[in-house]
């Protein structure tokens, strides 16, 4: 049987991959995918605590799954609207290069 | 059986994960996170979690990968030009990767609370999508009623957004 | 029209009148003028109406300043005797000031804004007139330092009028503190600065008496500084920059009357401070007699008046120390109001007659050339000197005698400032209209329109009348001190010192050519002017000097160049870290995030 150790270890590994993302790919697009994977690892570990902390009735506590419902959510409307602005400035930049996008400094 | 299908699904997650941001042609790259998706709403399945599962698929594998992959094509990106590597950014990368990842296995390897393994539920058959909805809209309506507000508002920032000339 | 609503008419007209002038003043030069004589006459007929009325009940005071429990600001009027006194007077001067104004200002510029100044004074004055509580004073007490400084500074191209209109002020402001401190301090006694409520609570203070001398000192300190007293009296003379009309409105008849009428107005509470009092007399008598003493050596005809009018005060404060009631000092407040009032009228006259020259020793033989001027000029001085049955005889003798009678040498020391003052302001009238002609514009010197000479005129008539019995007694409550104690001797010596001044000047000055005496004591005015010029140079210049310093490099370098150039170079090194580039931001981030879980870990 898989411990909540194990899990655990997962969603950390799932997180520290979307980390790597966020920090070494140049995509702009790669990098909002890596995003995701952490929101996700986030998710993983909610549903796991929530499986593993039974309520004293021996439920499962769904107030953890909630919560990952509503990351879900709102990571669909990030992504709306992050894809948007990708939209907007591509169309501003010609580019989803984030070396290409560094007009914002002194 | 359950470590097993576990460990498969798992390593499948981490694999694709992996995929995703290995791999040079964006298009893959959004196959490869369709498949992560999926492979993590098992291991949903796994932890009883049916309704996260199912939604998991639906919203995530559904309509947030048909987005991506609808920019990419609108955007007709190509596999990326191999560009000049920057040994700091990846030592950098590697570095903060590296120190969070030792971080987490000091906490759970110290934590012995965490060796639990599942406990049974009182229930096996019970209704997962009527009980995450009975605490969905008892103990949360409000979150949820603005859930829904942000949700609005995002669409209309999107469309003012996606508009050809910002004023 | 009730005598509750009255006293604000009258009050406000002024300002009204003023804020119209600045208005519509460029438009028309009579429009302006009309707008000040109106609110004058305005001021002046509810006056004398409102002096035959009984007052009927409480005034009206309006809350203004509710300032904790403690302190509650009204602003409010009262009407007693000595405010309706002092109005008649006030309203009634301006509206001879005024009018000979249109004559005088006629050719010169700033015309309408003149006569916004004047307006503005009369507001400022009416205020202090009618003020039932210290603060609301104290306000109307410092618009008047404003608009004397704005009416001293009238000719403001020319640099000594600006200087004399920052002097006055200035040194006024020094009196002003004083007053300031003596207002906290009888509030902080009593718990009130209304006067009526002051006055029922002093008798509780009794026990403090030390304590209730100063505050009544620091209060005469205000006096001090707007009536002119020594030592604060430099700026009088040197305010005769102005236009001559001012000189006579605010520097005789009404603004440096403020700080004996201030006097007058606490006299219940002076009473019973006997210490307070005798310093007030001393003030009084030794001002009185330098400033005559200085009077005998100046050349300037509103110089001598100005010296006068502050030897003047000195009696008037002298009486207010010594007299058992402040009728007395009032007394000879509104005689001297009119005959002072008119002399500077007389003065302004010869001056434009002159082309504004001012030096007396051009003048001379001007009897022929400006008759009228001269003979108000000589029932004006007559009142001035004491001449027996003249106004000034009247009000000033009885502050003699209550002098001789209380501090015996501060009264034999004013009766002998009298004869000072017969001996130079018949000099002055010997050497202006007698004599030869010794400038070109005395020779081609000509009277004055008829705006000029019809104040001029009744003030005359003032001037001589005003102290007679039946006006006194219609408008004072004059007590006299017990024939028994007054000194046979004195009234035979006024006389003497009358005719004897007047005797001596006529010898040395009927037919004088240069001054035939001199003594530059007295020319220097004690050299007083010289101290103060002293110490502004060189001690309050170096403590000037060593502040600046301080100011430059303490306040200016340390305080504020290093701070500011310090985050300066923190921004400078920071920015580098703006890289414009997402990825390093992400980087800075989980670094952050990652060095923050070891902290939450290692604790």
């Amino acid at each position: 049987m898989p411990t909540l150790a194990h899990y655990l270890i997962v969603s950390g590994l799932l997180f520290a991959i979307g980390l790597g993302g966020v920090l070494l790919r140049r995509n702009i697009l790669i990098i909002f995918m890596g995003l995701e994977l952490m929101l996700n690892a986030a998710n993983l570990s909610l549903v796991a605590f929530s499986r593993f902390n039974l309520l004293a009735d021996g439920m499962p506590n769904y107030n953890g799954q909630v919560l990952v419902f509503f990351i879900i959510t709102v990571a669909a409307a990030e992504v709306a609207v992050g894809l948007a602005i990708i939209v907007a400035l591509f169309r501003a930049k010609q580019t989803t290069h984030v070396e290409d996008l560094n007009t914002l400094k002194f | 059986m359950q470590l097993a299908l576990f460990s498969i699904f798992s390593l499948l997650m981490l694999a694709f994960a992996l995929g995703v941001i290995l791999l040079r042609n964006p298009v893959s790259c959004a196959m490869c996170l369709v498949m992560s998706f999926v492979a993590l709403a098992a291991v949903f399945v796994t932890l009883d979690a049916y309704f996260i599962a199912v939604v998991q698929v639906l919203v995530y594998a559904g309509a947030v990968m048909v987005l991506f992959l609808f920019i990419i094509m609108l955007l007709d990106l190509r596999e990326e030009k191999r560009r000049r590597v920057r040994l700091s950014a990846w030592v950098g990368g590697g570095l903060i990767v590296g120190g969070f990842l030792s971080a987490l296995t000091q906490v759970i390897s110290a934590l012995p609370a965490l060796d639990v393994v599942k406990p049974a539920v009182s229930h096996p058959m019970a209704n997962d999508v009527a009980l995450v909805g009975f605490a969905l809209f008892r103990n949360f309506n409000l979150p949820f009623q603005i859930i829904g507000v942000l949700l609005l508002v995002s669409t209309v920032g999107v469309v003012l957004l996606s508009k050809k000339e910002l004023k | 029209m009730s005598t509750q609503t009255a006293p604000w008419i009258i009050l406000f007209t002024p300002l009204v009148s003023a804020a119209l002038i600045l208005l519509l003043g460029k438009f028309s030069k009579t429009l302006s003028a009309s707008l000040a004589l109106i609110a004058a006459i305005t001021g002046c007929v509810l006056s004398w109406w409102l002096f035959n009325q009984p007052v009927d009940g409480k005034m009206l005071s309006l809350n203004w300043l509710t300032l904790g429990p403690e302190l509650n600001l009204t602003i409010g009027v009262t009407l007693d005797h000595l405010s309706k006194v002092m109005l008649l007077v006030v309203t009634s001067i301006s509206v001879l000031v005024f009018t000979y104004s249109l004559g005088y200002m006629r050719d010169e510029e700033g015309y309408s804004r003149f006569f916004a100044g004047l307006s503005l004074f009369l507001f400022s004055m009416l205020g202090i007139v009618l003020a039932d509580n210290f603060v609301m004073m104290f306000i109307f007490w410092e618009l008047v330092g404003v608009s004397s400084y704005i009416l001293i500074g009238h000719y403001y191209s020319k640099d000594s009028a600006a200087d004399a209109g920052k002097q006055a002020f200035i040194v006024n402001r020094i009196g002003d503190f004083g007053f300031m401190l003596g207002i906290l301090l009888l509030w902080f006694g009593t718990g009130t600065v209304v006067f009526t409520q002051l006055i029922e609570a002093i008798p509780g203070l009794a026990t403090a008496p030390i304590y209730l001398t100063i505050a009544c000192v620091l209060v005469f300190m205000g006096t001090i500084g707007k009536s002119a007293q020594m030592p604060l009296h430099v700026w009088l003379p040197n305010s005769m920059e102005g236009p001559t009309p001012v000189s006579s409105l605010l520097h005789a008849a009404t603004m440096v009357a403020a700080g004996v009428y201030m006097l007058a107005r606490i006299f219940p509470i002076l009473e019973i401070v006997p210490a307070a009092r005798e310093i007030i007399a001393w003030v009084g008598g030794i001002t009185c007699f330098a400033a005559a003493l200085m009077a005998t050596q100046q050349s300037d005809i509103k110089r001598i008046l100005a010296y006068s009018t502050i030897s003047q005060l000195g009696y008037m404060v002298l009486g207010i120390g010594v007299a058992p009631t402040s009728d007395v000092a009032m007394f000879h407040l509104f005689t001297h109001a009119c005959f002072k009032c008119l002399l500077f009228l007389a003065a302004g006259s010869v001056m434009i007659a002159m082309h504004h020259e001012v030096d007396m020793w051009h003048m001379g033989g001007l009897r022929k050339k400006t008759p009228v001027t001269m003979f108000c000029f000589f029932l004006g001085m007559l009142a001035l000197a004491g001449c027996p049955y003249t106004s000034g005889y009247f009000s000033k003798d009885l502050i003699i005698e209550w002098a001789v009678v209380k501090i015996p040498f501060l009264g034999w020391l004013v009766a002998a400032a009298a004869g000072l003052t017969a001996f130079y302001i018949f000099r002055e009238f010997f050497v202006v209209f007698f004599g030869k002609a010794r400038s070109e514009h005395a020779e081609h010197a000509k009277e004055q329109p008829i705006t000029m000479l019809v104040p001029m005129l009744v003030l005359s008539v003032l001037a001589i009348f005003a102290g007679f019995p039946f006006i006194q007694d219609h408008l004072f409550k004059l007590a006299r001190p017990d024939h028994e104690l007054v000194p046979h001797l004195l009234h035979p010596l006024l006389y003497a010192m009358f005719f004897g001044g007047a005797g001596l000047s006529a010898l040395l000055y009927f037919k004088a050519q240069k001054d035939p005496i001199s003594i530059p004591l007295f020319a220097n005015r004690l050299y007083i002017d010289n101290v103060y010029f002293w110490f502004v140079n060189n001690i309050q210049g170096g403590g000037a000097a060593f502040l600046s310093w301080a100011d430059r490099w303490i306040v200016d370098l340390l305080v504020v160049q290093v701070p500011s150039k310090l985050t300066w170079a923190c921004g400078f090194a920071l920015r580098f870290l703006q890289l414009g580039n997402i990825q390093a931001y992400a980087f800075f981030f989980g670094a952050g995030v990652v060095g923050l879980l070891y902290i939450l870990i290692s604790k």
